[in-house]
């Protein structure tokens, strides 16, 4: 996965496409949840209030993040947890494999955590002799399929239910050809218990820290996450700087978003709040920086650190429902990754921002009212700067730049087309070199242009 | 009587001019003196959009420099509006003409409720019309409610086309999605573009609609091409055509 080539996203996309029924039917899937999600913002007359408090909070937190993490860290070192700071993916996956090997463990049981998946500790660990199990359902499907999620609240949302049938069949011994999902989820369920009473570490991201307490909070719908931490005696807790908040009270305005934003659920179905480990047990946690302060550092881009990664404005996209998660080739897809990519790695990323007809739904969408598509406009801006776009788009604005502020230019120039391309044959308008007759016509050529008739018509009177 | 400057999009008054015509006769049936001043080309969004600020700089100059003198800019495009009013303060802000000329340019819509205080514009349209709510007029400059936000529905283009005398606005199954024009996009995403634009047709088809209209004329271009290439027999209309009391053309 890591070693992965990564192409231009149209690519990507096209290929996506041009399984119509597949694109579709993942379309209708992400947008159902989009739909889940307005009827349950309905139902709160104080929604837009929520997103705008959520924002200010955040605002605030990055404003002073230093301090809160560092109060964080009081905290949580004074209800007996170890916090360890870690400036880079390997830094990262440096430390949870010395706390794994201090134990002398093989066996790890993971909560879903984007994090882990940015730091791409799966491999690593398994390149060191652990084992390690995603016990989030969807996680898990995907771990078994060995690819990356594709979502980040619903990794497997690109797998249909025969490909999991198929995949269980294969891994677990279900029935071939089974697509019945109690049948497939008890299956998965009773594999994954023995993967819970065998673990020796528990694994988890985090949700929300809380600067005032210390502790922290994981959501998640499927219990796996108390299951993963309550059985074995080692819990360790990864998490990105940007998922403090200062006090607890702040957290219900953000769960309240968190789980209507994502699913369109009320509150996610288990919000478990951590402090300290278990008597006899360890707790480490463990602040990953891996670019969050260079973004923090960026006044243009800041803002995208307020994301609670709750997928919504993945499910809004247009471009992202119609292209698929991994067409984006990054741990976090969509409107969000489009921005935090390039942060990392302008010139691998810089179709990314481009992915993007700048409709506006995710910055409308996002309960912390990050203005997503004006970064994303950003980040073109700062990928031309970088001189990082081809040549021919940055060779066809500097002309249409010039012709523009030549208004005879510009008028000879509609002229001249207008009165050509009616005359060309077929075959020289519609090629491979013009992508936009591949599947639509051009407009007809008026005989006129507008300035031209309403010149005649002010002669005329 | 309001002095208005009448900006026609670069690819209007080359593609459409009859689109400029209906907002130009809106416009004056309505009580405004109108003028045309020939100088003007675009607005700048293309190069803006795909980051290349050097090159929209000057653009951006030449348009305030243009419309400086009028009380009001009326453009029938929310995207160009947009482009003006909420994209131009990181291109020309420190232009002297920039806070005036921004802050009084409007879309064609916009101008006619918000400014003229037009209630029901007198006319007969007697079709089943969906209203595509073009992205930049609706989430940047806010002519209609966007569906993300909870927030009470309303839509500028929508309370006008109402008035008119045996029109019925069809529901469409996805009130604001995007059409997938985009411009650049159109061309460097064109796969997913296209698959765009022919989901929000076919919304319309499932609709019952018999003419598509929106704000943009790029929208309309887009799904034209796309409705052309596939014979469909959905019609696309600027709202300024019907508006102006434009009938569908066979």
């Amino acid at each position: 996965m890591t070693t992965t080539k990564v192409r231009k996203h149209p690519v990507n996309a096209a290929v996506f496409v041009a399984d119509n029924d597949r694109a579709h039917w993942h379309d209708q899937a992400l947008w159902f949840v989009r739909s889940k999600r307005d009827k349950m913002a309905a139902t709160l007359p104080e929604w837009e209030e929520l997103r705008q408090r959520a924002s200010e909070i955040k605002l605030h937190t990055l404003s002073r993040l230093a301090d809160l993490l560092e109060e964080f860290e009081r905290n949580a070192t004074k209800l007996g947890a170890t916090v360890h700071w870690a400036r880079t993916p390997a830094e990262h996956n440096g430390i949870v494999l010395s706390i794994i090997k201090k134990h002398n463990a093989t066996k790890v049981v993971k909560s879903k955590s984007m994090l882990t998946e940015e730091c791409h500790l799966n491999p690593f660990l398994e390149r060191n002799g652990v084992t390690v199990t995603d016990t989030d359902l969807g996680e898990w499907i995907v771990q078994l399929l060995e690819e990356p999620p594709s979502h980040i609240v619903m990794p497997a949302i690109h797998i249909k239910r025969e490909e999991v049938g198929d995949l269980f069949h294969k891994h677990l011994g279900t029935d071939a050809g089974a697509t019945d999902p109690p049948y497939l989820v008890n299956a998965a369920r009773k594999r994954l218990r023995e993967e819970f009473l065998g673990a020796e570490i528990g694994l988890t991201g985090v949700n929300f820290a809380i600067a005032e307490t210390g502790g922290f909070v994981v959501c998640t719908n499927e219990g796996n996450a108390d299951l993963g931490v309550s059985l074995p005696k080692v819990h360790i807790a990864c998490m990105g700087i940007e998922k403090m908040i200062p006090r607890l009270k702040d957290l219900s305005i953000f769960l309240r978003l968190l789980g209507r934003s994502a699913t369109g659920q009320p509150i996610t179905t288990y919000s478990s709040h951590f402090h300290g480990p278990m008597p006899g047990g360890e707790m480490h946690i463990i602040l990953v920086d891996n670019g969050r302060s260079d973004i923090l550092g960026s006044e243009e881009f800041r803002r995208s650190l307020h994301c609670i990664r709750c997928g919504a404005c993945m499910n809004t996209c247009p471009v992202y429902r119609r292209s698929g998660g991994h067409s984006y080739q990054t741990t976090v897809p969509g409107p969000i990754g489009s921005i935090l990519a390039p942060s990392r790695d302008a010139k691998t990323y810089s179709t990314l921002p481009y992915a993007c007809s700048l409709c506006g739904s995710c910055s409308d969408v996002c309960p912390v009212k990050i203005d997503l598509h004006t970064q994303l406009l950003s980040w073109r801006k700062e990928i031309a700067h970088r001189k990082l776009l081809p040549w021919s788009k940055r060779m066809s604005m500097t002309l249409a730049g010039m012709m523009f502020q030549r208004t005879w230019l510009f008028t000879i120039i509609g002229r001249w087309g207008r009165w050509l391309l009616p005359k060309l044959p077929r075959f020289m308008v519609y090629n491979r070199f013009n992508d936009w007759g591949k599947q639509r016509e051009l407009p007809p050529m008026p005989k006129r242009s507008f300035r031209e008739m309403y010149a005649e018509r002010k002669r005329d009177r | 009587m309001p002095h208005v400057g009448l900006f026609i999009p670069c690819y209007i008054d080359q593609l459409y001019p009859d689109v400029g015509f209906a907002t130009l006769e809106l416009l004056e049936k309505h009580g405004c003196t109108v003028e045309f001043p020939p100088a003007q080309t675009c607005c700048g969004q293309p190069m803006a959009n795909t980051g290349c600020t050097d090159a929209a700089i000057p653009v951006a100059r030449k348009y305030l420099e243009i419309f400086s003198k009028y009380e009001y800019v009326v453009c029938p495009s929310g995207s160009c509006t947009a482009m003006i009013r909420q994209h131009y303060h990181d291109l020309v802000h420190d232009h002297p003409d920039f806070e005036r000329v921004t802050t009084h340019t409007y879309e064609l819509c916009e101008f006619l409720v918000d400014v003229l205080k037009v209630e029901t514009i007198t006319g007969s349209f007697p079709y089943r019309v969906g209203l595509h709510q073009s992205c930049h007029g609706l989430r940047e400059l806010r002519l209609g409610s966007a569906s993300e936000l909870m927030q009470p529905r309303f839509s500028k283009a929508g309370q006008l086309l109402q008035g008119l005398d045996g029109i019925q606005l069809v529901e469409l199954k996805r009130a604001d999605e995007c059409c997938g024009f985009g411009g650049t996009f159109a061309i460097a995403e064109e796969a997913v573009s296209c698959m765009m634009g022919l989901d929000r047709v076919h919304d319309h088809e499932q609709a019952g609609a018999e003419i598509m209209t929106a704000g943009d004329m790029s929208c309309l271009m887009h799904m034209y091409g796309l409705i052309t290439r596939q014979k469909k027999p959905l019609k696309v209309m600027h709202v300024a055509e019907i508006l102006a009391g434009r009938q569908p053309k066979n």
